[in-house]
């Protein structure tokens, strides 16, 4: 899905990622996005369709916060999920995104309500209640980011802005592969909690590892294919990592230092080198547009490394 | 002395036959015998899972770095670093916390069975289970950061949580007006529900906490290391010292209150006794592996039902093969799935219902 327009993209991407949040631009986008209405979306909740642009958006997914934020369609956001804690002056409320409730989101009179995962029947019960409602599941690859993106593009009347931000983080990421050539292959853990439960190299973060040459010791421990086995403790400081990534810093307070204070740990040549990095949990965990930042930090871990061997 | 109240001697005076003949209890002969048989089961459970693991490791190194550690013994290390770490701080902990947890609740099963009288009481019974459950999810949810303290805020707020459920429900019990076990065991119904409905709560307000407070309901011995079995080992000993020295007293509880008294034993501070000393084991066990279910009612009725119903033998072998049952346990869980691991929870109660179930079809004795 490359386009010829990149460079341009991408040019207006920086324009854009300069100008910030300022509230003139909120207008002018305004008037450029009201043009691609009605619009109707195929996405994996069914079709969605939207009648008009959305100025009241219910967002039950950071990760959508995220993208919606990024996209520059955030001011049309009057309520994020209780996890949505990027960007910082996102509207974060008391709706939960595990359990959503119908009345709860209803309540906020959405014109838009976009969504990743939906235990109960959200998606109908809003449609019912004629509210469109986007589902937006957890990435399985970077495409699906790109995608997600767009639709949010089309479905919030910022179609220009998520083309540039799609095209910006893609030169991005090819950017960041690029400079970052392993001579060879280095292996890593990537760690969920601190029972040892951690993402195959079949997982979204698995992938983004995959990009920068990294191998995944849990390949092996994936029998029934969830990508997210837990490991035998034995098995970690066998398979002797070359890295530790912590995406468990925030929840269970783990670091670098609990780490190597672990039983067997310090054998570890990820703990004896001083390559444990610690996470953001958040960015680790979401398929949203910073994925580059996350990128960005284990590569910049990575050259850190091969300097201290080398 | 606490011994003359035996039911031995109650049906030796009014049947005037020889003494060991309460109910269930086999010749002094083969009494020994099932116990030489269980230790020797514990001791290959313990060295079959230090053999074992996701790792292998080769079984001559292992013996020998095993035995280099006995006293003098020098036969040098047989294993190089990586490999004695991952035996030693890694192994080896879990073996052995796998093996007091499983004494820990065989014996508080059979211990709360002989004190409540009934067959399907477990040591979760008086909201053990529950109390650790909320104490848990709290320290989950809103635990602060103690990556500096020794111990983690996880075991103490479920051992803690733990104490006030049985407490909770003893008190309610008494306040109920009984000294019935009927009215303690409605208590503990009526604690687990409300102290299980916190917790829903406090889990569906803190919705990120869910995997982790699943994974500890499911008992895990994962990242058990030295510092998990010293922090329980006090508690276990006294607890296990306890139950045992009462095992005869659980004889005689097991005739009824009314008949107990009139052999002079106090029925209810004999409960009171017992049941503190195993709810604290419980939840020692607990505060470190999380909920294990069924150990503490598939081993002692096994038990039962190959080595007859009397305490006196019921006690020590459970303490024995509740050990062994738990580190078998926790072997499969390490290795069916390696490099993976699986719930140990769900191990003892995929392997250990249809167990009990083959041994109660193939057993004439009912418990």
């Amino acid at each position: 899905m490359r386009r010829i327009l990149v460079p341009l993209l991408l040019l207006v991407a920086l324009v854009g990622a300069g100008c910030g949040r300022s509230s003139p631009e909120r207008d002018t986008t305004t008037q450029a996005g009201q043009a691609g209405f009605p619009v109707t979306l195929d996405g994996p909740g069914g079709k969605v369709e939207i009648s008009q642009r959305p100025g009241r958006i219910v967002s039950l997914s950071p990760t959508a916060t995220e993208m919606l934020f990024a996209i520059k369609a955030g001011a049309q956001v009057v309520a994020a999920d209780s996890f949505s804690n990027y960007p910082k002056d996102a509207p974060k409320t008391d709706l939960s995104g595990h359990e959503p409730n119908v009345e709860a989101v209803a309540g906020y009179n959405p014109d838009l309500v976009v969504y990743s995962n939906d235990p109960g029947d959200l998606g109908p019960a809003l449609r019912k209640l004629g509210v469109p409602a986007l589902l937006l599941p957890a990435g399985k690859r970077l495409d699906d980011t790109y995608t997600q993106l767009q639709q949010l593009g089309q479905a919030t009347g910022h179609t220009t802005e998520a083309q540039a931000l799609v095209a910006s983080m893609r030169a991005d990421i090819q950017q960041i592969v690029a400079a970052s050539k392993l001579e060879r292959p280095l292996t890593y853990y990537h760690e969920l909690d601190k029972n040892l439960f951690t993402a195959t190299s079949q997982t979204f973060i698995g992938q983004l590892y995959a990009q920068l040459g990294l191998q995944n010791i849990a390949d092996k421990a994936d029998k029934d294919g969830s990508g997210y086995p837990q490991l035998s403790a034995e098995y970690v400081v066998k398979a002797d990592p070359d890295l530790v990534f912590l995406a468990d810093t925030k929840c269970c307070a783990q670091s670098a230092t609990t780490v190597a204070a672990r039983p067997g740990w310090r054998q570890v040549r990820a703990v004896r080198d001083g390559a444990v990095v610690e996470l953001d949990d958040d960015v680790a965990s979401r398929w949203g547009p910073r994925v580059v930042d996350f990128l960005r930090t284990v590569a910049a871990r990575l050259d850190a490394l091969v300097a201290v061997r080398s | 002395m606490r011994r003359r109240y035996l039911p031995g001697l109650l049906t030796e005076q009014r049947e005037g036959r020889a003494p060991p003949a309460a109910p269930g209890l086999r010749p002094p002969g083969l009494r020994a015998g099932l116990l030489v048989a269980a230790c020797l089961c514990l001791v290959a459970a313990a060295l079959l899972a230090v053999l074992v693991g996701p790792v292998r490791l080769p079984p001559g190194g292992v013996v020998a770095e095993l035995a280099d550690r006995l006293p003098l013994v020098r036969v040098g290390s047989g294993l190089p670093d990586r490999e004695a770490a991952i035996l030693w701080q890694l192994r080896l902990p879990r073996v052995v916390l796998g093996g007091l947890v499983g004494a820990m609740l065989a014996l508080a099963g059979a211990a709360y069975q002989g004190v409540f009288r009934n067959p399907l009481a477990d040591p979760y019974l008086l909201g053990a289970a529950a109390g650790a459950g909320l104490g848990a999810t709290l320290a989950i949810a809103y635990g602060p950061d103690t990556s500096s303290w020794p111990v983690g805020p996880l075991p103490l707020a479920a051992f803690a949580g733990a104490i006030v459920g049985v407490v909770s429900a003893y008190a309610l019990g008494r306040a109920g007006g009984g000294r019935t076990t009927a009215t303690l065991v409605l208590a503990g119904v009526a604690v687990t529900s409300f102290l299980t409905a916190v917790q829903t709560y406090v889990q569906q307000r803190e919705a990120e906490t869910l995997r982790e407070v699943y994974g500890w309901i499911l008992g895990r011995l994962t990242t058990a290391g030295w510092n998990d079995v010293v922090l329980i080992l006090p508690y276990v000993a006294v607890s296990s010292a306890v139950i045992v020295a009462h095992r005869r007293l659980l004889d005689v509880l097991a005739v009824g209150d009314d008949e107990a008294g009139s052999l002079g034993v106090r029925a209810a501070r004999v409960r009171l006794v017992v049941v503190a000393a195993a709810s604290l084991g419980t939840a020692a066990a607990v505060a470190v592996s999380g909920l294990i279910a069924f150990v503490g009612i598939i081993v002692p009725h096994t038990i039962r039902l190959l080595a007859g119903s009397s305490y006196r033998l019921v006690v020590p072998l459970c303490l024995l093969l509740g050990a062994a049952f738990l580190i078998l346990a926790d072997l499969v869980a390490r290795t069916v799935m390696a490099p993976a691991e699986l719930p140990i929870g769900v191990i003892t109660a995929f392997f250990g219902a249809p167990f009990f179930a083959v041994v109660l079809r193939t057993s004439r004795r009912t418990p």
